[in-house]
């Protein structure tokens, strides 16, 4: 049998040490997309170390500057329904509830989150090429049906996208992911933490192979007046984005101090444009400069043969999106459209 | 007093309870000592040949028993018709481990049996094969041009080909006043029913197994298995009783039933084969379908002209068909007409019926095109319907059995608010949203097959029923129980029927909306039957007063038999099977449908829908917020059970129109989302307000219950009806399905 051994590290600490001690050994949290990696026979592990029983306190922390420290332990529904994030960041509380289903999140952990691998169809199909899966076989998504697949960011090794909702949330958020390893902690800029394709595809983060996702800290910024996360999908519920928008603005009388834009299921990583954000400063709040900041977060999207659709309708999200975080009380609940 | 009938009562599933408890026992549920367990090795290519498969390494490992494969298999039958079972269409059915021939992706080409099923799966992984691959073809729109004319068979049967033309169609559709033509489609769909396939085969002995099987006929896989093993009929015994939905993927006997059985009469042991969800993938599915239609109309927006035509998929080894072009003149009496239906061989497995076959992929055609031929004629699509209105069948120039059809669009359209509709397209709105309706006709043929029946009144005076009949969820036991419990006046809870058994007596497949119909009907034979013979037998007991008496000279209610004109003079059905040596008193019937008299009618349940859509334009985001179906199917054993059919079929509609595809990669030949994940069914967030409307409808010539079945009508109407409502919010008529939010951009 594909025998494995489990073992449930009672600290951070422990994890990693077992990690560093063993051969191909890989942590498990809520196992939601690891065990089914393991089933498709994608993923292969000698050792799972149980990461859901370390001591360390899963609690939401205050901090000093202001911000929260989330718990990567902890699980996605725990997060979202926790008071603390429905009240100061309901963006990130929004965004997580778009995702999945009840079920998967009650179980999911926020590091597995950022952690879930592609749904791209060839990369869990072992009898199709795919760079992903095996670096070098070719990637036949690009010709074959890719509606779902990636218009930024794109490269010839690999177009797929990352599938995350929590993560569109927590990028424009500009969350910090805190990691400790062998060779100690560290804390990566959420820009920082997703890989584009490139030609090394099979890597889709920056996390190192025994390094462990502690807690995600997230800015005193939270932008709770004015925020929105839509979801674009095939169904409207337990159905992964073909485009979704995380919007968080703040605002002086109708016009801009500061504005967020994330893009979900266009690419590799969570998407966004600095130079968009930058020239929404101090403009007034309405479709047209919206529209404007679209066509500059979507510069240079290039769609492929079943997904060229993506590109106009990503811009049409992050209007609507962004008219919707005027006034959040317009938004559906489970991230639907609305206004 | 006597009983209120039990026919007609919304009684709620007699076996619900053992259902949501977990304690109904599934095919895979049934824990024999020394079961072993069974997986599948599916081909990773999509035509070719085997030219090695080596399975050292799997054997070695300790708990494989064995591995199967063509080159390590038992000597088989060796006739085509030895593999044919009951829904086989014209051709060769296919023959799991035969050769080394790879005909589709995902063929079974090997079983590994071992202690365990995660050990079975681990050791299929280290089973190496090589092929020589050769060219295939599996794009259905590539290969048009080669489409035929499908080979007749038994299948055609309950699947006529296309009615003659009539008139002349290219004359009366080119002087037509009003035109429409179109182009439809729809792709591979797949029935993915919750339960996955499975079959234990128990090994009793020499050349006798019990098999516990998914199936939707207990008989068609009994019949199957001897065949192919060459076993006696009596010494196969397929049983069946729970089916977690089927939806026609169980009519033909899948290819887990015949591993299950050649490893456990080869290994003398019990096994388990079960498949897994993208094993799913890899066997029948609804075909995908282009289809043209042509319909002209005069001023008064009399349809004068009809051509539908449909190209559909099949496999290189059967003729698969569907009825996909005979519905329109059943329905619309035009003077002129052409209907032709060709097929297209690729290298896929055989199509299979999936819900409302054909009907639902016909009528989404013929009601989109009635639509658009509205709009030409500035008539409401309703309104052209009425103009329409067919009082018999002209495709067959017979009447119905009878057609309520009329009723449904007036009472659906009450109960919708139809007459709130503003005919302009896009002129309705909520808040930023389109809204628009849509309305379409639902037509679904009620067939009776032959069946058996056994009826036994027990030495407590109690009823008890047998059919080998399936239960594939649909509430099947508990409308037979109501069924039999009128046949003896008792109430249901002093009925038992037995089913889901090879043993009991036959039955066909379950499909098609016709098991209420036959089974209810071989039950109302063998109920009148026992009644008979009852009363025979009560002639014989005491003073005689029942003697020569015939049936309506009497009244059978609280379990006794009474003389109508002095109902204080009975006797117990206790005291009468006394008088029976005590012997519980037994009939079998066979009951056979008058086809003499049924062939004078045409006979089909109908329904309209009527659906609201809101849509959001911008982003392309469609709800269907309201829809409302009326149907006429005679009358409704149970309006419970048979409300949640309607309603089945509904929400299946709506997965149809905007959810559900299986995706073809042609490059590969293959399915690319073959799990539930990916393969999109409506999710409760879909689903919004449904309601079900039942109109009267009296038939006393379909068959002795007056019922046509309720399994596929509430689908038919939906997709159409749906895409109609699109069209009247947005203007734009998409005629694939599903239709995507991308489709709306
Ligand atoms: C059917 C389905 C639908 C879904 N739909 C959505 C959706 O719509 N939107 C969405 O965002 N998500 C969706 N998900 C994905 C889901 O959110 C992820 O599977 C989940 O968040 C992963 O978390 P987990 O704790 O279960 O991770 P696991 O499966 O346990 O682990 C995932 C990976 O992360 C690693 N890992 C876990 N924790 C840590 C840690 N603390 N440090 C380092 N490595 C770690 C594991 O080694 C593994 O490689 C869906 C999943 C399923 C199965
Ligand atoms: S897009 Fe990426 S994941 Fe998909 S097949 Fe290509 S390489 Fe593999």
């Amino acid at each position: 049998m594909n025998n494995f051994s489990y073992i449930k590290a009672a600290s951070v600490q422990a994890a990693i040490d077992q990690s560093t001690a063993g051969f191909n050994v890989k942590y498990i949290a809520g196992g939601t997309n690891l065990i089914d990696l393991m089933k498709y026979n994608l993923t292969r592990a000698d050792t799972l170390v149980d990461v859901n029983r370390v001591q360390e306190n899963k609690d939401i922390i205050e901090m000093e500057n202001g911000g929260l420290r989330l718990s990567a332990f902890a699980t996605n529904a725990q997060t979202a329904y926790n008071p603390l994030i429905e009240r100061r960041y309901p963006l990130l509380s929004r965004a997580i509830l778009a995702g999945a289903s009840a079920q998967i999140r009650n179980m999911a952990t926020n590091g597995g989150n950022l952690l879930q691998r592609t749904r791209c169809y060839y990369f869990y199909d072992a009898n199709v090429p795919c760079n992903k899966r095996e670096p070098g076989s070719g990637c036949a998504a690009i010709a074959g049906y890719n509606r779902i697949m990636a218009i930024l960011g794109t490269s010839e090794s690999c177009i797929a996208v990352f599938p995350s909702d929590m993560c569109i949330a927590l990028a424009a958020l500009e969350a910090i992911v805190n990691v400790e390893g062998p060779e100690g902690s560290r804390s990566i800029p959420f820009a920082d933490f997703h890989r584009l394709p490139g030609d090394t595809p099979h890597l889709d983060n920056n996390i190192g192979q025994d390094e462990i996702i502690t807690s995600i800290d997230l800015p005193a910024k939270g932008f709770s007046k004015n925020y929105s996360y839509l979801k674009l999908r095939d169904r409207n519920s337990y159905a992964f984005a073909l485009v979704s928008v995380a919007s968080g603005l703040d605002l002086d009388g109708d016009v801009i101090r500061e504005a967020r834009i994330a893009l979900g299921g266009v690419a590799h990583k969570p998407w966004r444009v600095e130079e968009a954000e930058d020239f929404l400063r101090g403009k007034p709040a309405n479709q047209s400069n919206f529209r404007q900041a679209a066509e500059m977060i979507l510069k240079g999207a290039t769609g492929y043969r079943h997904n060229e659709f993506k590109i106009e309708l990503a811009k049409r999200a992050i209007v609507r999106n962004c008219m919707m975080a005027l006034n959040p009380a317009t938004q559906l609940p489970g991230a639907q459209p609305s206004v | 007093m006597s009983l209120l009938p039990s026919v007609g009562q919304p009684v709620s599933r007699l076996e619900g309870q053992l259902k949501v408890t977990g304690r109904a026992q599934y095919a895979a549920d049934y824990s024999i000592p020394g079961l072993v367990y069974g997986y599948v090795i599916n081909s990773t290519v999509t035509k070719g040949k085997i030219q090695r498969i080596d399975t050292t390494k799997a054997m070695s490992l300790p708990g494989v028993i064995q591995i199967f494969s063509h080159v390590k298999r038992p000597s088989l039958a060796w006739f085509n018709l030895q593999y044919a079972d009951m829904d086989a269409p014209p051709g060769s059915p296919f023959r799991p481990l035969q050769d080394n021939k790879i005909i589709y992706n995902g063929q079974p080409i090997g079983l590994v049996v071992a202690e365990t099923f995660e050990l079975a799966r681990y050791a299929a992984t280290l089973v190496e094969v090589e092929y020589e691959q050769e060219a295939f073809d599996t794009d259905l729109n590539a290969n048009l041009s080669n489409a035929r004319t499908p080979k007749i068979g038994m299948a055609t049967m309950l699947k006529p080909p296309p009615p003659r033309p009539k008139g002349n169609f290219e004359k009366a559709f080119s002087e037509s006043l009003v035109q429409v033509s179109a182009e439809y489609y729809h792709g591979t769909e797949h029935h993915n029913p919750l339960e996955l396939f499975a079959t234990t085969t128990v090994y009793e002995g020499a050349g006798k197994v019990t098999i516990y099987d998914k199936t939707q006929g207990t008989v068609n896989s009994q019949l199957y298995v001897a065949n192919i093993f060459g076993l006696k009929y009596k010494n196969v015994r397929v049983i069946a009783p729970y089916v977690g939905g089927a939806f026609g993927s169980g009519l033909r006997p899948q290819y887990q039933l015949f591993l299950s059985v050649m490893a456990a009469l080869e290994l003398k042991r019990p096994v388990l084969v079960t498949l897994d969800r993208s094993q799913m993938f890899t066997f029948g599915h609804r075909p995908p379908t282009i289809q043209r239609t042509r319909f002209g109309a005069d001023a008064n927006g009399r349809v004068t002209a009809m051509n539908h035509a449909a190209i559909g998929e099949t496999s290189r080894f059967e003729d698969y068909t569907e009825v996909v072009v005979n519905w329109s003149h059943m329905l619309y009496p035009a003077d002129n007409t052409l209907m032709q239906y060709k097929l297209v061989e690729l290298d896929v497995f055989s199509p299979l019926d999936m819900r409302a076959p054909g009907g639902v992929t016909g009528m989404h055609a013929i009601e989109s095109t009635m639509d658009e031929l509205s709009y030409q004629l500035k008539i409401d699509p309703l309104q052209l319907r009425l103009i329409n209105y067919a009082e018999k069948d002209e495709s067959l120039n017979r009447p119905y059995s009878s057609k309520e059809l009329r009723a449904c669009y007036v009472q659906g359209a009450a109960r919708f608010g139809w007459e709130h509709r503003n005919p302009e397209p896009r002129s309705m709105r909520r808040g930023n949203k389109l809204v628009g309706y849509g309305m379409a006709t639902g037509i679904w043929e009620a067939n009776t097959l032959p069946a058996r029946a056994e009826a036994i009144m027990t030495t407590d005076g109690k009823l008890h029923v047998n059919s080998a009949v399936t239960d594939i969820g649909t509430g099947t036991l508990t409308v037979m129980a109501q069924i039999a419990a009128d046949e003896l006046g008792l109430p249901i809870q002093d009925v038992t029927f037995s089913y889901g058994d090879s043993k009991k007596p036959f039955a066909p497949v379950q499909g098609g909306s016709f098991t209420v119909s036959t089974v209810g009907s071989a039950i109302k034979t063998a109920g009148k039957a026992l009644r008979k013979k009852l009363l025979r037998i009560a002639g014989k007991v005491g003073d005689g007063v029942f003697k020569k008496l015939e049936l309506d000279d009497v009244l059978f209610e609280n379990g006794r038999i009474a003389l109508k004109n002095d109902p204080l003079t009975s006797i117990s059905f206790v005291d009468i099977v006394a008088a029976n040596d005590g012997n519980p008193v037994k009939v079998i019937k066979f009951s056979v449908p008058n086809v003499l008299k049924l062939k004078k009618y045409s006979r089909a349940a109908h329904s309209a829908a009527f659906v609201e859509v809101e849509v959001d334009e911008e982003l392309g985001v469609i709800n269907v917020t309201r829809a409302v179906t009326a149907v006429a199917a005679g009358t409704i054993i149970n309006p419970k059970t048979a409300r949640s059919q309607i309603l089945g079929g509904m929400v299946w509609g709506i997965s149809k129109a905007l959810r559900e595809e299986t995706i073809s990669d042609h490059h590969f030949g293959k399915y690319m989302n073959q799990n539930l994940g990916e393969y999109h069914i409506p999710v409760h967030a879909d689903i919004h307000d449904l309601d079900v409307i039942f109109v009267e409808e009296k038939d006393d010539i379909v068959n002795a219950l007056g019922a046509k079945g309720v399994g596929e009508i509430g689908l038919i109407g939906m997709p159409p009806a749906i895409s109609n409502a699109i069209c009247h919010a947005t203007g734009k008529r998409i005629n694939h399905l599903p239709i995507h939010f991308d489709n709306l951009l």
